[in-house]
């Protein structure tokens, strides 16, 4: 198949961007979308072009590395997967595919489609952990929980960070990786002790880092390769008032 | 209340805040839409009615003056209601400094898209609102505490009762996302009851809807005179 892509490309953090048309032939619908972006960045390569830089890291659709906006869709037109995961197969000959890194204040574009994720990391350091060693895995089996907070404690476990959410979300908002991390930690013993003052700090940590503020259209999760459920900002929002309002336990 | 000012100083507060005086709102136009369905009893029901409202809380308050202090309670929570969204707006619009190019076509309800130039639509009709029914200074033929003459009159005209007919809408798809979005931001969410929370909006913007608009379109029908 022959395909057009429009790729923004960007030299770095300080440059203007623009966007540059490929016209790109040779492409087999059975070609991963990055293997398809690979022999584009060959060609560019042989003729002694910059190829176009963009993250990947598995493959595989868990280690939330790669990501880019694909004709206005954070990870492209389907549905729970990642843009490693998206396969040519899902295009058809002719396409103009039109390429643009995540959108947001608090990602920075470094270069081309790679944005700078770090204040999702930082994030995590205002508090997505528990302070004391809670054990290796037997220690955690030995703890019985109800099969319902384990479930629940895993499919917010799932988010792989990519950054989907706040690239689909209209306001820029983190709210549902943060939420994600959040309810994850809350449901599971190890977790609960901490559990207000987390959710105060990631919080003023998601404000200090120039998220914007969800308005509830449920955007990210329609984005998100995981699946993660917008209930768990519900449950983010119920953390943070009881650890602002002095409910749950000293935040 | 340092604990309230703490709280209004992160995004997450200040859309508690929102939700706390969004459902005072909600109380109200609820109690407001029931109010105005006297019309169909007739000219002293409501014109009665109207009376009450002045004269409720006596002996402790006087003429008017739990009306007054209600007022000004729901004057001071729509600006808090306002300034929060204001700024919440401001802070989403910095944290996108550029836009895509192909705008995201997620599956964006209209409700939700338009909850901040809607909600500034319903802020206009309101004042255009007090003008007319309350102060009376837009109103052709106003007569204080003629509160069945009033609105009869008012809602003969028919781009006046369409204004109003479309402000409601307006009105309603605005609590459709944000009933929606109260259960949300006060964290009212069970796995069990979640799947009640969207047609509970549903089901109070169209009563709201329904029940406001019966009376111009009763004016206009005749049923009303």
């Amino acid at each position: 198949m022959r395909i057009a892509l429009h790729v923004w490309r960007q030299v770095n953090a300080g440059a203007r961007g623009g966007f540059e048309r490929y016209d790109v032939p040779g492409i087999t619908e059975h070609m991963s979308f990055l293997e398809m972006l690979d022999v584009v960045n060959e060609r560019l390569v042989e003729q002694g072009k910059e190829p176009i830089a963009f993250e990947h890291d598995c493959r595989e659709g868990i280690c939330g590395s790669c990501g880019m906006v694909i004709n206005g869709e954070p990870h492209g037109p389907v549905r729970r997967v990642t843009a490693c995961q998206l396969h040519m197969r899902s295009f058809a000959d002719g396409d103009e595919i039109w390429l643009e890194p995540w959108r947001a204040r608090a990602f920075p574009v470094l270069k081309d489609l790679v944005v700078d994720r770090s204040a999702l990391d930082r994030i995590i350091q205002a508090g997505g952990y528990i302070s004391v060693r809670a054990g290796s895995a037997p220690d955690a089996n030995a703890i019985l929980i109800p099969k319902r907070n384990a479930d629940m404690a895993f499919d917010a476990a799932t988010c792989i960070g990519c950054g989907a959410c706040v690239a689909a979300c209209p306001n820029g908002s983190a709210m549902l990786f943060s939420a994600a991390k959040i309810a994850h930690l809350a449901a599971i013993p190890q977790g609960e002790p901490e559990r207000f003052r987390r959710a105060y700090q990631m919080v003023a940590q998601m404000d200090a880092e120039g998220f914007g503020s969800c308005t509830n259209h449920g955007a990210c999760e329609v984005a998100c390769p995981k699946e993660i459920s917008i209930d768990f900002i519900a449950t983010l929002n119920r953390d943070l008032v009881r650890a602002e309002l002095g409910w749950g336990a000293e935040r | 209340m340092r604990r309230v000012v703490t709280l209004y100083r992160s995004s997450v507060g200040k859309k508690v805040i929102m939700a706390v005086t969004g459902v005072v709102w909600v109380g109200f136009v609820v109690a407001h839409m029931v109010g105005n369905l006297k019309a169909f009893q007739g000219a002293e029901k409501i014109d009665h009615y109207g009376e009450f409202l002045r004269e409720m809380g006596a002996p402790v308050f006087g003429h008017g003056q739990l009306l007054w202090v209600l007022r000004i309670g729901l004057l001071v929570t729509i600006v808090v209601h306002v300034l929060a969204a204001t700024q919440l707006t401001l802070m989403s619009w910095r944290a996108r400094p550029v836009s895509y190019k192909v705008a995201p076509h997620m599956e964006l309800s209209y409700a939700s898209r338009t909850m901040r130039w809607g909600g500034v639509i319903i802020g206009l009709f309101v004042i255009y609102h007090l003008m007319h029914f309350t102060v009376g200074n837009v109103h052709p033929d106003f007569e204080p505490g003629g509160v069945h003459h009033n609105l009869v009159v008012g809602f003969r005209s028919w781009p006046v009762a369409l204004v109003y007919i479309v402000a409601m809408g307006a009105l309603a798809v605005h609590l459709y996302h944000g009933v929606w979005s109260m259960f949300q931001t006060l964290g009212i969410n069970h796995p069990k009851y979640n799947r009640y929370r969207r047609p509970l909006a549903a089901v109070l913007a169209a009563a709201v809807f329904v029940g406001f608009v019966s009376v111009p379109i009763g004016v206009l029908a005749g049923a009303i005179q």
